[in-house]
């Protein structure tokens, strides 16, 4: 009998802390959804690099986690001089310049060049062919108007919850940016 | 005639020119012929409005699962439920985000005022919490992805002796903490860098990483879902909610018949055999211990902060300002060759190095603070863990613990009386029972 109300009294006992314990969990969740919450913000955030402190290193075309990177090169188109003699586009000493691959800096043929008038010639870019490797934003960084620069192209990227690039990225040029204003663009906004 | 002139001395021009100008070396041109610019294109993100449905998603998944476990009691449903929550959650969100991860957003809002979580990731953190206080870890038995494709890959359970869970498990406890830290500290997210499924998720992923998920992958074909068992940190604060859940999974639906024929359903080692009190004699030697533990956890807790603290320079490496910092310095004095590239995008930037190394100082001096409490943490859960191992307590029923159970719902159907409540047995046991 009385080892009976031992027993019984030990199990009240339990549960009463039981249910305590659950009462303080709920508070510190509780609490915890009160500090995050008030601080929150609904709109989301996706990665993006910042041109201006982008070195070109490479590192975009190898480090995203999708099979070909989510990083690609884009134009400001306002920004850029028209040259006939794109170092964004030419090897350093092309053999011609012309369209040849054998002068083309860019390793897949991505860039575009048309003929506009004498002597100004417009490159877009192809993105479904552009890797993101940067030889071209080196290249237009070091002798031209630095009009060519890269972004994370949104609708590829996965926002993963860390960037792999901005792990690897020598230059800390990613930060998270609100998903309203996803791009961080060179020069005039002159988008689409 | 521009085209004529030969390309070195064009060159040489553009480097005159890169050195007068930093930017606008050649001024736009106006097109006589009135050519219109194209526009940069700006592709959009995903909306909002799918974050949302991630969050209602996970919601509905939860509720779902605890229908299933503990009202239902059907192996099936959690399964198709598991299938679902990979197809979703792993497949089409590509692992990303997770409530795993989450930890990582959330220490770093606590710590860094600057950075602002979405309520998303505050909502992938919280909720499976919430309904684990009140239901054991629903989150587990079918809507982590993670969870749910160790499960799917189980094969052959091995049994693991008592003592190697409970030791492996601590794995889990280190890396919540390291995790925590380097979050905190804004330095990595290391959670998600060795996140071991998220290549399958993706389909695509490093092949390091690659090869990491397929010795995972095989480990838990023997050792059923061992990164649940020893090493997630989400688990650790999931099994700590279950410990006091209000309802929890139980093997049978309502008593236990001692029949032990559950005893070795469980692949995770969470089910716990009837435990006789210990005779008197052991008990003195068990008060004993038990204030030999209790005056040795402050002395854990104190050395294993001070051991901690002394890796603190280890651990600040992760960061990538305080390593930096270091390879600035050993430029500057001569100690290293050459310069890397984070070392010439920094000068490229023009800001002192005095500045980068008072930054890297400050927070080396974080680190040190963050690796006592880290250190002070581990003391404390392997103190407690000693403790808990010492605390016999007596028990009559086979049950699942509720600790490391993660609801599968697998044993259900080894117990007996689970088969009369579903009118598969028809036994005496009823017929007297009513
Ligand atoms: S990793 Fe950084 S520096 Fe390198 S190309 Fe990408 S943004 Fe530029
Ligand atoms: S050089 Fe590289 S970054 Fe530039 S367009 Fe070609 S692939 Fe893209
Ligand atoms: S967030 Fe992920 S997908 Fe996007 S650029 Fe970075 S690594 Fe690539
Ligand atoms: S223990 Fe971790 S990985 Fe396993 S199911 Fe639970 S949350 Fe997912």
């Amino acid at each position: 009998m009385t080892t009976d109300k031992k027993t019984e009294t030990n199990l009240n006992r339990r549960q009463f802390l039981t249910n305590a314990s659950r009462g303080a969990c709920l508070l510190g969740l509780g609490g915890a959804l009160g500090a995050l919450a008030s601080r929150a913000k609904s709109d989301d955030m996706v990665w993006q690099l910042d041109p201006y402190k982008c070195i070109a290193c490479g590192n975009c075309a190898t480090y995203c986690v999708l099979e070909q990177s989510a990083v690609k090169c884009v134009h400001s188109y306002a920004m850029c001089g028209y040259c006939e003699l794109c170092t964004g586009f030419f090897e350093p000493e092309p053999p011609a310049l012309n369209t040849g691959a054998e002068n083309q800096l860019c390793p897949t043929g991505a860039i575009k060049r048309t003929y506009v008038e004498d002597p100004y010639y417009e490159y877009t870019i192809d993105e479904p062919l552009c890797i993101g490797c940067g030889k071209c934003v080196k290249g237009c960084n070091a002798f031209g108007n630095g009009s060519l620069f890269l972004q994370v192209r949104h609708d590829r990227c996965l926002n993963c919850n860390e960037c792999s690039i901005a792990a690897a990225c020598p230059s800390q040029a990613y930060t998270r940016v609100p998903a309203s204003q996803p791009y961080l663009l060179k020069g005039k906004d002159t988008t689409a | 005639m521009i085209r004529r002139v030969t390309l070195p001395t064009l060159i040489i021009c553009l480097l005159l020119a890169a050195v007068s100008l930093a930017v606008e070396r050649f001024p736009p041109p106006d097109f006589e012929g009135g050519h219109e610019l194209p526009l940069t294109t700006v592709p959009a993100p995903r909306a909002d409005l799918y974050e949302y449905l991630d969050a209602a998603v996970l919601l509905a998944a939860l509720s779902l699962g605890a229908w299933l476990v503990l009202k239902k009691r059907s192996r099936r449903g959690i399964f198709l439920l598991m299938l679902f929550s990979l197809a979703y959650f792993g497949l089409w969100r590509k692992g990303c985000v997770c409530s795993i991860g989450a930890i990582q957003n959330v220490a770093l809002s606590l710590f860094d005022s600057h950075y602002v979580p979405p309520l998303t990731v505050i909502a992938f953190f919280l909720l499976p919490l919430f309904f684990t206080v009140f239901f054991g870890r629903i989150f587990c038995a079918g809507v982590c992805p993670l969870g749910t494709i160790q499960d799917l890959f189980l094969l052959r359970p091995l049994k693991v002796p008592l003592w190697l869970e409970q030791a492996l498990g601590l794995l889990g406890y280190l890396y919540l903490g390291t995790a925590v830290l380097f979050a905190a500290t804004g330095s990595a997210f290391i959670i998600c860098q060795y996140d071991p499924f998220v290549a399958f998720f993706r389909l695509s992923g490093s092949l390091n990483m690659l090869i990491l998920g397929i010795c995972f992958l095989v480990i838990c074909m023997f050792i059923g879902r061992a990164y649940c068992r020893f090493l997630c940190p989400y688990g650790v604060l999931l099994r700590f909610f279950s410990r006091v859940s209000k309802y929890h999974a139980s093997i049978t639906p309502d008593e236990c018949i001692q029949c032990r024929l559950c005893e070795e359903a469980c692949p995770f080692n969470a089910i716990e055999k009837p435990a006789q009190p210990p005779a008197s004699q052991n008990r003195r030697q068990g008060k004993r211990l038990l204030i030999f533990l209790l005056v040795l956890l402050p002395v854990l807790t104190l050395s294993s902060g001070w051991l901690t603290s002394k890796a603190s320079p280890a651990f600040a490496r992760m960061h990538a300002d305080v390593r930096l910092a270091d390879r600035i310095w050993q430029e500057e004095n001569g100690q290293a060759e050459g310069t890397t590239d984070a070392s010439d995008a920094f000068r490229a930037t023009g800001q002192p190095a005095a500045e980068l190394y008072q930054t890297a100082q400050i927070l080396q001096q974080t680190f040190y603070r963050g690796s006592w409490a880290l250190g002070i943490f581990l003391g404390l859960v392997i103190g407690l863990k000693l403790i808990q191992l010492a605390v016999r307590r007596h028990k009559t029923e086979y049950q699942a613990n509720r600790m490391t159970c993660v609801s599968c719902g697998r044993c259900f159907a080894y117990c007996p009386r689970e088969r009369v409540r579903r009118k598969e047995l028809e036994t005496k046991h009823t017929e007297h029972g009513s």
